[in-house]
């Protein structure tokens, strides 16, 4: 096993689409390093991309923020203006594990590892995030919810990384939450997540919205049917309650050890009710 | 050894028992000085991995191992050829420490490798061929007990019917307690409850995974430095199961990460010496996370039968109960244990249980904390919830209009001693916690709990040093905080400071054998025998100062750490200290030492009662714990933050049993959670402070009173969680764990049936 830790993002792209088999980006590793212990992959070459600039870093950029690959959950959790604007994402992402995780784990190895149950990723896909990508062909842009088709694989071509996260300008009277359902407190997997934005207009209508549900199929998804029941509403209870109809109905889950299908269509329903409700707090400034 | 003629428990002013210093070992651990199983490490060890079956069930057609015999770095591979056959007493742990003709559950060893590193050693694992031949498989209790399941053992006949079945089947024998007839009991209630339930199997879930270090030289002496229980069940299973004589073995028991009763049997340590003996060089052998889920011992799973018949002012008739438990691969499931407990708590006429030993295909059970009581103690406590709840009766007032005391026969036979029942029922009842309001979706539930506790034998040696001070070693591993508690008592009987005795867990070859620390025996047992050494020392301290001031031995008498003359008329002599003596102990007879060798009789049985508050989720069935009280009997409690450790270890277990603990297994038969990832003990933050009341109601077996306190408090929380989160939803729940997506089929399955 070959380990780089390469310092420009041009070289990490150069040495991902060499020729040695198996390559991965190594960026907190909370993913990557458990998988190698417990022999499920071994690479041949791993990318360490915490060396390189930028990618370690949060900037702000034409009044939204544009968060580096390597940038770790606590560094997120430290950071107050995007603490302000994207209240959701940022408790998305310092669900993860607990304090020794969060100094390590990124919201793009949370992309990246593709699992339906990532807990930053449905929050990133409500706020209508997008993943900067470089690759041998040079940077592209893609809706965060693009990346992960399936359980452990994402469509990014061989070569290609993600650089950064970029989140919009936040529009005046907006708010965003992630809410999960765990059996215990702390230290567990997604069993539903979901994550809610909306913007009000002055007389408190909902002119935009998004929502999307993780652990509930094969990817994190979007949902416009629930984001369709907020819209043109005040949030009001109906409102609330033709939004969980849309999300259980957008669910396509599986029996496992986690959790029922059953319960999981359930509970998706009323956790997208739950965070709403907690979104459109925020977005009155309560 | 009874409650000491001396000492009323209630009123003796105790020097140091009582007291709460700090622990002796307290300092290793929070610094990593302490020495666990996988730190010890030998010149030239290698490292030993286990082949593993991958199915439930399968027939071993052949092994070859040459292909990993050849890769270099490989120095031994061993196979079940290896071990010697023949020990009637351990057929089944040999079965289960390495397969022969079949593989009986996913996890069972197979073969194991030692080579030059951890690379190497998995390289070659993978190198191993195995060809099986997939047999079907069964993991459930009452599927297996049905005609038609597929049979594990071909010669396993029930025992204990008669006539004895002619066809082999997956119960390996039925057990049955009681007296009096149920029947009659039944018709003079006026309400009767019957019930089934069902817990899944848990594990102990120690942190510390099983490890060792073996080292056998080609002189046939062996060494292994192991985390265990018993380092002499260890010694004792090893040399049989390697055709070692006992006294060519020293064992010696590393501090333990936690055992709870799991271990309490070799899974690794055979196979180590094994690979050792073979490849001429130390071997460590430790088990990851995932083979200590998919092959160490859980607990059992269980189906249960429960009926009780009261009459309307809260007497209880009759009680009948039908248990079944799936041990895994083996015969020997608690239910003995689980069919004797059930009805302990209670004074009963007419009271009936009967057990059924079932084999499954899962790995063969091991103890966990007063193994088999907890989840008989669900089904009952949980019918006895309903009964009050319907004849209008105070959950306390219930159990205490029918709760066991001194007297009573029990449901297992014996007439009870003095116990302490009656007096956990009424702390209970005083406690603030029964009487605190609850909030919205909050439930509140109680439930009684007993356990036997045991006592066995123990040899202990007491040696007083040159200074003053007192080295004592014991031969039980210290899982609970027992050094500190061993140290107090002797500091007690000698007149001396906690701090001037030293007790360390000695290796198999410096002391006589000791059984393992389990059954709750160690602070009443070792207890007992440090006792007894420390008398034989001031007896023979006396002796000393006897000598010195030329009167008899039996004119001096040994006070709050003072040789004394008896009486004024046997002279007028300075008192001599433990330190005076022990200087001149040199010129007086030499060294002095007090020793003990005991089979302990006199545990008594312990009783416990817990109460929590249970809040309830209604979309989405998730439970939270909000408040939760132990009270239990301790007899006496030598060191009670230990003592207070203790319940609120065996509530959080107990907890995590209750709510979101079990195996699960696939349809392939192979288990789905072998990580703490998805087997969910609960987290710090899951449980609220566990309150703690510590009741003493003297042991009279005991010298100064002691009962065991380890298992008795994990025996209730099972049913104290259930009947609060049965209160909180407004529906009976009577599977465990309570797991929210069963938590809200049920209240939704309520609800539908209202509507
Ligand atoms: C104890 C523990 C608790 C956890 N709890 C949670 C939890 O509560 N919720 C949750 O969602 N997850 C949890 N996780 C999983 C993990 O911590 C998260 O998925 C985390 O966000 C991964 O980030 P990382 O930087 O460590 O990724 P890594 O492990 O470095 O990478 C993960 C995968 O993504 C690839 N990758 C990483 N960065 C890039 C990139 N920039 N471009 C392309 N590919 C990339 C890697 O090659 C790898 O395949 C937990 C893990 C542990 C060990």
């Amino acid at each position: 096993m070959r380990y780089e830790a390469p310092t420009t993002a041009k070289e990490a792209v150069r040495l991902m689409a060499g020729k040695a088999g198996m390559a991965r980006v190594l960026a907190g590793g909370t993913d990557l390093l458990v998988q190698i212990r417990t022999d499920r992959i071994a690479p041949d070459l791993i990318v360490d991309i915490k060396r390189i600039a930028g990618m370690r870093s949060i900037m702000t950029k034409s009044g939204g923020f544009r968060i580096g690959a390597a940038v770790s959950g606590a560094e997120l959790g430290e950071h107050k203006a995007l603490r302000r604007a994207w209240p959701g994402v940022v408790e998305a992402a310092n669900l993860i594990g607990s304090i020794q995780i969060q100094s390590r784990a990124t919201m793009g190895g949370n992309l990246c590892n593709a699992s339906p149950a990532a807990d930053s990723v449905p929050a990133l896909v409500a706020a209508g995030a997008t993943a900067v990508i470089v690759g041998p062909r040079g940077r592209r842009s893609l809706p965060v919810e693009d990346v992960a088709v399936a359980p452990g694989r994402t469509s990014l071509k061989k070569g290609e990384i993600v650089e950064a996260i970029v989140l919009p300008k936040r529009a005046p009277r907006s708010g965003d939450a992630y809410l999960r359902f765990i059996p215990r407190s702390e230290m567990d997997i997604a069993v539903v997540g979901a994550g809610v934005s909306l913007t009000l207009d002055r007389n408190g209508v909902c002119t935009a919205a998004r929502v999307a549900l993780g652990a509930v199929a094969e990817r994190v998804i979007l949902v416009p049917d629930a984001a369709k029941a907020l819209i043109g509403s005040t949030v009001d209870q109906a409102a609330l309650e033709r939004l969980a109809a849309a999300a259980s109905a957008a669910c396509r889950p599986i029996d496992d050890k986690r959790g029922t299908k059953k319960f999981r269509i359930k509970v998706a329903g009323v956790l997208a009710r739950r965070a709403a409700r907690t979104a459109l707090a925020r977005a009155q400034g309560k | 050894m009874p409650l000491d003629a001396t000492i009323d428990p209630a009123t003796h002013k105790f020097a140091l028992v009582g007291t709460r210093p700090l622990r002796p070992d307290g300092i290793d651990k929070v610094t990593g000085r302490a020495r666990f199983g996988a730190d010890a490490s030998a010149p030239g060890m290698l490292v030993g991995k286990i082949l593993r079956s991958p199915h439930a069930h399968a027939r071993i057609r052949a092994i070859d191992t040459s292909k990993a015999a050849k890769l270099p770095g490989v120095k031994a591979i061993v196979t079940r050829a290896d071990f010697k056959e023949g020990d009637p007493g351990l057929r089944d742990v040999l079965h289960n420490v390495m397969a022969r003709d079949k593989a009986l559950y996913d996890g069972h060893a197979v073969a194991a490798v030692a080579a030059t590193s951890a690379a190497v050693a998995r390289k070659a694992l993978k190198l191993i061929r195995v060809d099986y031949e997939i047999l079907p498989h069964v993991t459930d209790v009452d599927e297996a007990m049905k005609p038609g399941a597929p049979v594990l053992h071909a010669d396993m006949i029930t025992a204990n019917v008669e006539p004895a079945p002619k066809k082999a089947s997956n119960i390996a024998s039925r057990c049955e307690f009681g007296h009096g007839d149920p029947e009659i009991g039944f018709k003079q209630a006026d309400l009767v409850i019957a019930r089934s339930f069902k817990t899944e199997a848990t594990h102990q879930g120690y942190i510390e995974p099983h490890a060792c270090l073996a080292s056998v030289g080609s002189d046939g002496q062996g060494e292994l430095w192991v985390c265990t229980q018993g380092h002499y069940m260890v010694r004792n299973q090893c040399a049989s199961l390697l055709g070692m004589d006992v006294s060519k073995l020293r064992v010696t028991a590393s501090e333990i990460g936690g055992g709870f009763g799991g271990k309490t049997t070799v899974f690794i340590e055979p196979v180590a010496l094994a690979l050792s003996r073979k490849a001429g060089r130390p071997v460590k052998l430790v088990m990851s996370r995932e083979e200590v889920f998919r092959a160490s011992g859980p607990t059992s799973s269980a189906s249960m039968d429960v009926k009780i018949g009261v009459t309307k002012d809260g007497r209880i008739t009759a009680g009948t109960a039908e248990i079944r438990f799936q041990g895994g691969a083996f015969a020997g499931s608690p239910v003995e244990f689980g069919a004797m407990s059930a009805f302990a708590c209670y004074d009963l006429e007419h009271v009936k249980t009967v057990g059924y030993d079932v084999v499954t295909n899962r790995p063969k059970q091991a103890a966990y904390r007063a193994p088999g009581a907890p989840m008989v103690a669900f089904a009952v406590e949980s019918v006895l919830d309903e009964l009050a709840k319907k004849i209008g009766m105070d959950p306390i007032e219930l159990r205490l209009k029918n709760a066991a005391k001194e007297g009573t026969r029990s449901s297992y036979g014996p007439k009870y001693k003095r116990i302490g029942l009656i007096e956990c029922l009424e702390a209970a009842r005083r406690h603030p916690h029964y009487k605190a309001p609850l909030g919205p979706n909050q439930g509140r539930g109680i439930a009684a709990g007993f356990w036997f506790n045991f006592g066995g034998q123990t040899c202990v040696s007491l040696n007083v040093n040159v200074d003053g001070t007192v080295a004592l070693a014991v031969g039980t591993p210290d899982i609970g905080g027992s050094r500190a508690s061993m140290c107090l008592i002797a500091a007690e009987e000698l007149g001396i400071g906690y701090e001037q005795v030293r007790a360390i867990v000695a290796d198999t070859s410096s002391l006589g054998y000791n059984d393992i620390s389990e059954g709750s025996r160690v602070t009443f047992s070792t207890g007992l025998a440090v006792i007894q050494a420390a008398r034989d020392a001031t007896a023979k301290l006396c002796a000393r100062a006897a000598k010195t001031w030329g009167i008899a031995p039996d004119a001096v008498v040994w006070e709050k750490g003072y040789a004394k003359p008896a009486s004024p008329n046997a002279g007028s002599f300075a008192p001599l200290s433990l330190a005076d003596i022990a200087k001149t102990a040199g010129s007086t007879g030499g060294p002095i030492a007090g020793h003990c060798e005991v089979n302990a009789e006199g545990a008594g049985v312990s009783f416990a009662v817990h109460m929590t508050d249970a809040e309830v989720d209604r979309e989405t069935g998730r439970v939270e714990i909000k408040r939760y009280t132990v009270v239990q009997d301790a007899g006496k409690a030598i060191h009670p933050s230990y003592v207070e450790g203790q319940y609120q270890g065996g509530a959080a277990q107990g907890i995590g049993w209750a709510i979101n603990e079990e195996y699960v297994y696939g349809r392939d038969g192979r288990l789905q959670n072998p990580g703490f990832l998805d087997y969910r003990i609960p987290v710090a933050s899951d449980l609220p402070m566990i309150d703690t009341v510590i009741v003493e109601t003297p042991n009279p077996g005991h010298p100064y009173g002691v009962r065991g306190v380890g298992e008795t408090s994990i025996v209730p929380p099972l049913a104290a969680v259930a009947n609060a989160v049965s209160a909180a939803a407004g529906v009976r729940l009577s599977e465990l764990p309570m797991a929210p997506p069963r938590v809200l089929a049920a209240i939704d399955a309520a609800a539908s049936r209202r509507s």
